[in-house]
């Protein structure tokens, strides 16, 4: 079965995407770094990396822009021509400012919204802002059409879903539908102050206090005038996410949950027109054989082969112990093999070191780079 | 085996003598448990709640935002917006904000007239859909409920801890830090008051506390340095444990390692996949080992380890498991 470099043939645009802590900004470095080794110019987005990931790489210095990886680090990773690495880290915050200063009629506008304290607030912490800055960032460096392949490590978020929704939220947020109740029909600053205020809305302002109701409505009068300029970027955005060069690679883990949670994202991704490469699920115990004795028989067979006592059955517990994962592991994956209906699944093993250098990542290579037949030879050699 | 349990529960605490230490930080009243994503937060969440029930104390599991984080333990029990009791004195309860939501606003509002005319309007869930951090500050209001030893909501039972099981990293951070962004965005009023009071809950090193989940590897061991800085410095709030979670057994010494490799080259399958999978986890160990020695040099706080467990998957047993290793 397919390589990952097949799965991404014809693509502008992989996101890689799944819950946190199955390995995302690894798996999205890994294929960063093995597609640029094959002669692509490749630039890997990703919000907070490991810090020793981060090194590895040469990022400590990198602000919110694209920045090339020393070709001296990628060498010896036999990188063929016209294959470059570039990597940037997102800042959220920054690139919401930007968008900010990019929309506002005005330098004032501009002002009037990155100084109202309701802004400060969301502008780092609101539900789907720093999913939303990841495409906007994504949108502006494809815009810019210097890279072969861009590849997006999507911001740790409780639920893969929380990325495909963030633009959507955003722009919701922005046009503030909800707070029209309080704004119609003469405008929610009028009612604040009091005048014909609705018996309702006065109960709420007990409740909430003047203040944060007046902010808010300072708020969204500062951004009234770029609404129409975010919901036109927000469209493009999604479109993008939609294109036919764009496609969506999941990341998930073995575990039951893990492999419930890839399963429902990618029906996600099938409702919303999207396009699936594949999935990587990393840390996978291969079977090191398909009838593993039971500890007695096991320990039997391996006691002539040491002198210490109790060392046989130590060693047979420990293989017992390892297939009783691997037959879970099995099992999951191959329920992720059936709901994806013959989509790629790309499984990267539980390997005997950690991942958080480059080396570590040619060797994560060797298995997202080739046919699934060796990369059982290899997991179970 | 849970017959077993429950048993052992009645008996006076000293009877059961648990490793002989005492865990002084289940006698807070509220715990907060983080980590990064994926090292077992609310499991381990679940075990703290088992154990300060063992200890002899009512506890409550709290877990929130809605399905989405669900554990499968709470799942398969269909835990909701309802405390339900799990096993003796270990409770559980999942936090819906819109439900908070609702509570908040009938403890706040005396008049039914003025509540229902609130509700009608929706006022509150625009509101709230509106402003950034009202949905966890309403949270960690229900929170603070469950804490107090003076219930609001009728018939409520006292609990003697609260253990809350947080989103992840950066999502647990900003949920622990709502109530001051809110205190900022709305200078008076009553949900100023209400702010101010959650946030001092918070800091109150005496009563609450934090509990960081880790796994022994390179990148949660960083995220947990991290992560101890931010709460005691920007959020400030205690940092009372570090919990090691998924240490492998260490089962062989230098000298087996050497008598194991010699596996590799055998050409019978099973010896040879024994060896394969021996090694393998004697590699894994020495690197749990260092990253276990790193993160007792990284963080202040007292580092706990709880073993791996060989379970296909963890549910409530493995849970009680963990609960009687927590030293």
């Amino acid at each position: 079965m397919s390589s990952i470099e097949d799965v991404l043939e014809g693509n502008r645009i992989c996101i890689c995407a799944g819950s946190g802590g199955v390995g995302k900004t690894t798996s999205s470095a890994a294929i960063a770094l093995g597609m640029a080794a094959r002669g692509h110019k490749v630039c890997v987005l990703t919000i907070d990396p490991a810090k020793r990931l981060a090194d590895s790489l040469g990022l400590k210095e990198l602000g919110n822009e694209a920045t090339r990886v020393d070709p001296k680090l990628i060498a010896g990773h036999e990188v063929e021509d016209g294959g470059e690495l570039w990597a940037m880290m997102l800042d959220a915050k920054e690139t919401f400012d930007n968008l900010v200063a990019r929309h506002a009629e005005d330098e004032e506008a501009r002002d009037r919204v990155l100084g109202n304290r309701i802004y400060q607030q969301i502008s780092g912490a609101l539900a789907g802002s720093q999913e939303y800055m990841a495409m906007e960032k994504l949108f502006e460096l494809h815009s810019e059409g210097r890279f072969d392949l861009l590849v997006l490590d999507t911001p740790p978020s409780r639920n893969a879903l929380d990325f495909l929704d963030a633009p959507s939220r955003l722009t919701q947020f922005i046009e503030g539908k909800s707070l029209q109740v309080f704004i119609k029909p003469t405008g929610f600053a009028a009612k604040v102050a009091g005048r014909g205020a609705g018996v309702a809305l006065s109960v709420l302002k007990r409740l909430v206090g003047f203040d944060l109701l007046a902010d808010l409505s300072e708020f969204f009068t500062a951004f009234s005038g770029m609404i129409d300029g975010f919901q036109d970027r927000a469209h493009r955005v999604s479109a993008l996410l939609a294109d036919d060069e764009t496609c969506f690679v999941i990341v998930c883990g073995p575990q039951g949950d893990q492999v419930d949670e890839a399963v429902f994202f990618h029906s996600k991704l099938m409702e919303s027109g999207m396009n699936f490469g594949g999935a990587v699920v990393n840390r996978v115990r291969y079977r090191l054989g398909t009838r593993i004795p039971k500890i007695t028989a096991l320990t039997d067979k391996l006691e002539p082969e040491f002198e210490k006592e109790g060392l046989a059955k130590e060693v047979a517990r420990t293989l017992i112990e390892y297939d009783l994962l691997a037959q879970r592991d099995e099992k999951n994956i191959s329920r992720l093999r059936e709901d994806l209906a013959g989509e790629p699944v790309i499984r990267i093993p539980y390997l005997d070191t950690d991942v958080h250098d480059i080396a570590g990542l040619s060797v994560i290579n060797e298995y997202l780079f080739t046919d699934e037949e060796t990369r059982v030879e290899l997991a179970t050699k | 085996m849970d017959r077993q349990f429950s048993c052992l529960w009645c008996l006076p605490v000293r009877q059961i003598g648990l490793n002989g230490r005492i865990l002084d930080f289940l006698n807070k009243r509220v715990l907060f448990v983080t980590g990064k994503g994926g090292v077992g937060k609310s499991t381990v969440s679940i075990a703290l709640g088992i154990r300060a029930a063992m200890e002899g104390k009512r506890a409550i599991v709290v877990e929130v935002s809605s399905t989405e984080n669900a554990s499968r333990i709470f799942h398969q029990a269909d835990v909701g917006f309802k405390e339900v009791e799990m096993s003796n004195d270990f409770w559980a309860i999942s936090i819906d904000p819109e439900d908070s939501m609702r509570e908040y606003v009938l403890l706040q509002l005396k008049v039914k007239a003025m509540r229902d005319l609130l509700f009608r309007s929706r006022m509150f869930t625009y509101l709230a859909a509106a402003t950034p951090g009202l949905n966890e500050l309403v949270t960690i209001g229900k929170i603070w409920e469950l804490a107090q030893l003076d219930r609001k909501v009728k018939h409520g039972r006292k609990y003697d801890l609260v253990i809350v099981d947080l989103p992840a990293t950066g999502h647990g951070i900003s949920f622990l830090q709502s109530p001051r962004t809110f205190a900022n965005i709305a200078r008076m009023g009553p949900i100023h008051t209400q702010a101010k009071q959650l946030q001092a809950m918070i800091n109150d090193r005496e009563h609450s506390g934090t509990v960081i989940v880790s796994l022994p590897e390179e990148m949660p061991v960083n995220e947990t340095k991290n992560l101890e800085d931010q709460l005691s410095d920007d959020v400030d709030v205690a940092v009372d444990r570090v919990i090691m979670n998924g240490l492998y057994e260490e089962s062989f010494s230098g000298a087996d390692l050497k008598e194991i490799k010699r596996l590799g080259k055998n050409d019978d399958p099973e010896i040879h996949a024994a060896g394969k999978a021996a090694v393998s986890q004697c590699s894994r160990t020495a690197s749990q080992k260092e990253q276990l020695e790193r993160l007792e040099g990284l963080v202040k706080a007292p580092v706990t380890t709880l073993p791996f467990i060989f379970k296909p998957e963890i549910d409530l047993s493995c849970a009680r498991k963990l609960a009687e290793e927590i030293a």
